[in-house]
């Protein structure tokens, strides 16, 4: 067994190279808050030392849960941004733990956090039932639940009307499509990922009446293998332009070689394929965390639900590819103007479903809740809804 | 017939790890040795390359350091389970845990990072113009010739060879392929080996052709599905590739489905290629019913000299 110990340092140094090659990810993730693997003691260990000292100084400790890696490039990577914004206006260290599935496992660790912390910050839908779980039995920790409905005395949740980003998206596809066939990789059959396929296909239509989009549902968050598969089905179908609600660039990868173009999810994908990009919603939450954690330390912090906005920066959009032509790029930026100007609604009637039942009458503009509970595709939008 | 033959090449892009994987397991299954470590093999070679290839950029220092690392847990197989001969089940199991371990500890810092460049592909133009054969194979990358390439070999070699026949004999009756002057122990740790270097390769096509970046656990569980063609394709080569691409169609024909427009929930469309597994192991059992296996009569038990079998 002994001739495998050199073959792990050869490793070792391989993966330590990587790192230093990896611009951001790789370095940031490696400090002592962080711990890649949510069952090793590490980040007990590593913060109950930390935390009396951050108590002794009047600050919060925070804790973040990721459901994957910063690495991922997108959502996780979004919140891990977030977080280091947030430590750099308030001098402080946040825990971090990597990896959590949305499974019991996450009701454990968020436990374990509990105990030792402030503030526990989880960011995917899936914890909602553990983190309202949890926070019933810690009455004095805060918990901000990222992209849910529940709440509690000490817990919220925050999230961001990220269809604005979509409809102007679904400008920026309606304009580039030759084919009028436009692919959407769908995580899962959710309202979330249902108000922005049906605000893509608005903003499409505002420019092109006759583009279709096809729907299909990859039902991962985060599967580059899967959600290729999904993205070569659509090239197939003839998309010659494609958004994918996922983590993973693995889409706009796939549209690359194609010679399609695409957009992703969550954060500026445009290093992954910049001829092939069109562009997508993207999240900013470092501000939203350095007032919450502000909120907390001055006391007046509240439970009332946050719904973030591109006028207030929450949501924003990425810049357009640099194979998008200028004219492209100026309708887009209008009509982002009317957004951030309040003089415009995404969701504003008449709107019709996929069976022609008219949902929205004309005129009505649809409240938040009718937008955060929507089950249905509007008419040109190719696709079942599982019900 | 397009569809038809957009879904053949889509078969034939997510079905070739696989087959890499079952030909390897071929070879090691054939002597004699059971090879359950696929998984985390897999993932190992995915690793590795995605770690070469981001630090190089180069192809030609990423395709042999996979070689390499597959080759070191191979020997470490073959160690474990012809020299200590220690159960072989097991041994394949640790592999897989401990591969899928490693490669998410070594990928961490890159996970998620796209790589440099695709595989070279082998364009021959002059196929473009021949119907169903020029869309498939024209514009194929060098590591799916690769493939067809050792589809051959290993059928004409198993088939075809004197050296063939000794593994055959190998796999077979470890006490007679002795008596005949074959050496036993040098000739399974050859195979081991070899069919490791060759499962690890089907990891680095998974990572370099398909999905090019790493993640965490990115075989998810194509290297069990390998592990149950080595049964379906009956350790024949040929049948290997059948089956290979067979699983690779139902990998892609989940999302075509839901593209008709079908009524069929996604999730139960997800679940085709697993449900599939289970459906054909269990009509080959039935089919097969009280006739031979196909399977080396001797895999799974380690060989020891002069003892009564």
């Amino acid at each position: 067994m002994l001739w495998i110990i050199p073959l792990l340092v050869v490793l070792a140094a391989c993966g330590s190279g990587g790192s230093g090659g990896s611009g951001g990810s790789g370095g940031n993730s490696g400090g002592p808050a962080s711990t890649g693997s949510p069952s090793s003691g590490e980040s007990g260990g590593g913060d109950s030392a930390a935390a009396p000292g951050e108590e002794a100084s009047g600050k919060p400790s925070v804790a973040f849960v990721y459901i994957g890696t910063p690495g991922d490039g997108g959502w996780t990577y979004e919140h891990d941004q977030g977080r280091k914004y947030m430590e750099e206006v308030h001098g402080i260290k946040a825990t971090v733990v990597e990896n959590v599935p949305e499974s019991a496992d996450a009701e454990r660790i968020i436990e374990e956090l509990a105990q030792n912390h402030d503030i526990v910050i989880t960011t995917s839908f899936g914890y909602m039932d553990q983190t309202l779980s949890v926070a019933q039995r810690y009455p004095d920790v805060v918990f901000l639940h990222c992209g849910g409905y529940k709440t509690a005395d000490n817990m919220t949740n925050y999230f961001g009307k990220n269809y604005e980003a979509s409809y102007l998206t679904g400008i920026a596809a309606g304009k580039m499509t030759k084919s009028n066939i436009i692919g959407y990789v769908g995580a899962f059959p959710i309202p979330e990922v249902i108000y922005n396929i049906n605000a893509f296909k608005l903003g499409i239509e505002s420019v092109n009446p006759d583009a279709v989009v096809h729907v299909v549902w990859s039902n991962t968050w985060y599967d580059p293998t899967v959600e290729r598969q999904a993205a070569i089905s659509l090239l197939d179908l003839g998309a010659d332009v494609l958004l994918a609600y996922q983590d993973s660039p693995a889409t706009i990868q796939a549209a690359a070689e194609r010679g399609a173009l695409a957009g992703g999810n969550d954060s500026d994908m445009t290093r992954f394929a910049p001829e092939a990009y069109l562009t997508n919603p993207t999240w900013n939450w470092g501000p939203y965390y350095a007032q919450a954690v502000q909120e907390v330390m001055d006391g007046t912090w509240t439970n009332e639900p946050v719904s973030g906005s591109m006028g207030d920066g929450m949501v924003g959009l990425a810049p357009l590819g640099p194979s998008i032509p200028d004219d492209v790029k100026e309708l887009v930026e209008s009509a982002k103007e009317q957004i951030l100007n309040g003089a415009f609604d995404v969701f504003k009637g008449p709107l019709v479903d996929q069976e022609g039942t008219l949902r929205v009458e004309e005129g009505r503009v649809l409240t938040l809740e009718e937008i955060l509970e929507m089950n249905w595709f509007l008419k040109g939008i190719e696709g079942k809804i599982p019900q | 017939m397009d569809l038809i033959l957009q879904i053949v090449a889509a078969a034939m892009s997510s079905g070739t790890p696989l087959l890499f994987a079952v030909l390897g397991g071929i070879l090691i299954e054939r002597s004699g040795i059971i090879q359950l470590g696929a998984e985390g093999i897999m993932l190992m070679g995915a690793v590795t390359a995605a770690l070469l290839y981001l630090r190089t950029g180069s192809l030609a220092a990423a395709l042999p350091a996979v070689l390499a690392v597959s080759a070191a847990l191979g020997l470490l197989h073959a160690f474990l389970t012809v020299t200590l001969r220690v159960n072989q089940i097991v041994s394949g199991l640790a592999m897989t845990l401990f591969g899928s371990g490693l490669s998410a500890f070594l990928g961490r810092a890159i996970a998620g990072q796209p790589m440099p460049g695709a595989v070279p592909k082998l364009d021959m133009p002059v196929l473009d113009g021949v119907p169903v054969i020029g869309v498939l194979v024209a514009h194929l990358d060098v590591l799916t010739w690769l493939s067809f390439a050792l589809v051959i070999a290993l059928h004409l070699y198993i088939y075809r060879t004197s050296w063939g026949l000794h593994l055959r004999a190998l796999g077979d009756s470890p006490p007679t392929a002795d008596v005949m002057g074959i050496p036993v122990t040098a000739f399974r740790y050859g195979c081991v080996i070899a069919g490791t270097m060759l499962i690890g390769l089907g990891g680095a096509d998974l990572l370099l052709v398909f999905s090019p970046a790493w993640i965490e656990d990115m075989t998810a569980g194509r290297g069990w599905i390998a592990v149950a063609l080595i049964i379906f394709a009956r350790w024949n080569p040929l049948r290997a590739l059948l089956c290979a691409y067979f699983f690779g169609a139902l990998d892609a024909l989940g999302f075509r489905i839901q593209l008709i427009g079908s009524s069929i929930p996604s999730y139960f469309l997800k679940m085709i290629p697993y449900a599939v597994t289970i459906l054909v192991l269990m009509y080959l059992g039935w089919r097969n019913r009280g006739k031979p296996s196909g399977s080396p009569e001797s895999l799974g038990v380690p060989y020891i000299r002069e003892q009564r079998l």
